[in-house]
């Protein structure tokens, strides 16, 4: 499970994440969903420690990220998948990630197994397209078999069958008990993969419930263009175009 | 295992899992040699009879890769974004800085001597009857204190790139003040009092580069304190490069 709770993250020019409070159930998808910039990306590098708050907290599983243990066998990430070293290959990428957290090295054979990566296990990051970039993330994030995964925007990039391929990935995850928290700055891709929404725009929550519940309230039809009109109408007045991006 | 040896076996495979560091490491060696080799041949000539300055010329030279090895190794890991990836990994940020400056430490540090002894074995055999004895207490310590000097400079200047948090930076100002330095910054009458402090500086006297005495390239200091400077230096650069990881967002 994880809480997040009044967080809040401030910046010179302005303010990211603004009183965040909500809760990701182990058990289900939870899409976290809002326009570019609303401040999904800052939200979960506070859940990971890598920003600090500047007010709020939180927590996973009950406690801080930064004080568990071995994180990657409790919490995985999957981040920007262009966070690579161009020259190094994928299996060296999930080598060291396992050794930092005692992982073995059979482990780093079955997640580039379970990803479809064997067979291009040596080429180097910069070979690999962004579709394998996405994969590569995603064993990352499987590596330690975590409970609670954390994945920001893993469709970015992936081709059709990556895109059902990852979709199910996240639905038989959760479907092991396991929490699942995706962001996502589309509509449609989320009224397919999860059971709850938690959507924010401008760092405020504006929305914390089921999606069939949101479709009914949102939407006259089913839709993904009519769910696409849907969420901009909730986020419209939240969204906000920063030139300086939304680090 | 524990928690700082995982993340510092983790930092060592990322060091063997990249090519710069077999290049930068070889280059290295390579530049450390032939500098040594070429003043060598001058060795007997002239004022120069310690065959030892020969060794200190080619891994003073030989040292621009190596400190950009040092910053590169940090500056990498922001400038390609594993910089995440690894704090989600290790979120003790201390540990990891710690990790990591022991992987640069010990890349180094093992390179530099294996190196050095190189360097001296080749300048040795091309003096023919100047070689000096490699037993004696002055080859000993000069041998010593260049090592020192080597890997603490590049735990230095990996340490800056971590406050800079960049390759560029670091690099566009630490190989200039080396390189000139190498020319002799350090011994002109108008900056010498302070330069002569400087972290690349204070080295030069165990590694035979000048004497405490002599009236025009002479320092303030003997072989012993120079190092003890260049160990304040490397620890205040630690203790920045530590406290700039704790305090700032990733």
């Amino acid at each position: 499970m994880i809480e997040v709770s009044n967080l809040t993250k401030r910046y010179r020019g302005g303010i990211a994440v603004d009183d965040l409070s909500f809760t990701v159930e182990p058990g289900r998808v939870t899409g976290f969903l809002g326009p570019n910039g609303a401040g999904k990306s800052t939200t979960i590098r506070l859940i990971l420690g890598l920003d600090r708050p500047t007010a709020g907290r939180a927590a996973i599983g009950g406690r801080p990220y930064g004080s568990i243990e071995r994180p990657l066998t409790a919490v995985g990430t999957l981040l920007e998948a262009g966070d690579l070293h161009p020259g190094r290959s994928a299996r060296a990428h999930l080598q060291w990630l396992a050794r930092s957290n005692g992982i073995g090295a059979r482990r780093v054979e079955e997640v580039l197994e379970a990803t479809g990566l064997a067979a291009a296990a040596r080429k180097k990051a910069k070979a690999l397209s962004l579709g394998m970039k996405q994969r590569l993330g995603v064993a990352a994030a499987l590596l330690g078999d975590p409970g609670v995964l954390i994945l920001d925007e893993p469709v970015n990039g992936l081709d059709p069958e990556g895109v059902v391929w990852i979709r199910n990935l996240m639905k038989r995850l959760a479907a092991e008990g396991r929490t699942v928290l995706v962001s996502s700055h589309l509509m449609a891709e989320m009224a397919l993969t999860a059971e709850h929404l938690v959507v924010i725009g401008r760092g405020r929550l504006l929305a914390d419930l089921p999606t069939e519940a949101f479709i009914a309230s949102h939407a006259e039809s089913g839709s993904g263009a009519s769910l696409e009109e849907a969420f901009m109408r909730l986020t419209s007045g939240a969204v906000e175009y920063r030139s300086g991006g939304a680090r | 295992m524990s928690a700082f040896g995982q993340a510092a076996a983790a930092e060592w495979v990322k060091l063997r899992s990249v090519r710069s560091t077999a290049v930068t490491l070889a280059a290295f060696a390579f530049t450390a040699a032939a500098l040594g080799w070429a003043a060598s041949s001058s060795v007997g000539e002239g004022d120069l009879d310690d065959p030892l300055v020969a060794v200190a010329m080619g891994l003073l030279v030989g040292q621009l890769l190596l400190i950009t090895f040092a910053v590169t190794v940090v500056g990498s890991e922001y400038s390609t974004g594993t910089i995440r990836a690894s704090l989600a990994a290790v979120p003790s940020r201390g540990r990891f800085f710690a990790a990591k400056m022991a992987a640069v430490g010990l890349a180094v540090g093992g390179a530099a001597l294996a190196v050095e002894l190189a360097v001296f074995a080749l300048v040795q055999a091309v003096v023919g009857d100047l070689a000096v004895e490699w037993t004696a207490w002055s080859t000993i310590e000069m041998l010593l204190g260049s090592w020192i000097h080597l890997t603490l400079l590049s735990v230095f200047a990996a340490s800056i790139a971590v406050m800079a948090r960049s390759t560029v930076w670091p690099l566009a100002i630490l190989l200039p003040v080396l390189f000139l330095s190498g020319q002799g910054l350090g011994n002109l009458e108008a900056v010498k009092p302070v330069v002569q402090y400087f972290p690349d500086q204070v080295g030069q006297v165990i590694m035979h580069m000048t004497v405490p005495g002599d009236p025009q390239f002479g320092r303030p200091y003997g072989p012993w304190e120079g190092i003890a400077i260049l160990v304040l230096w490397t620890a205040a650069a630690l203790a920045g490069g530590w406290l700039s990881m704790r305090r700032r967002d990733s």
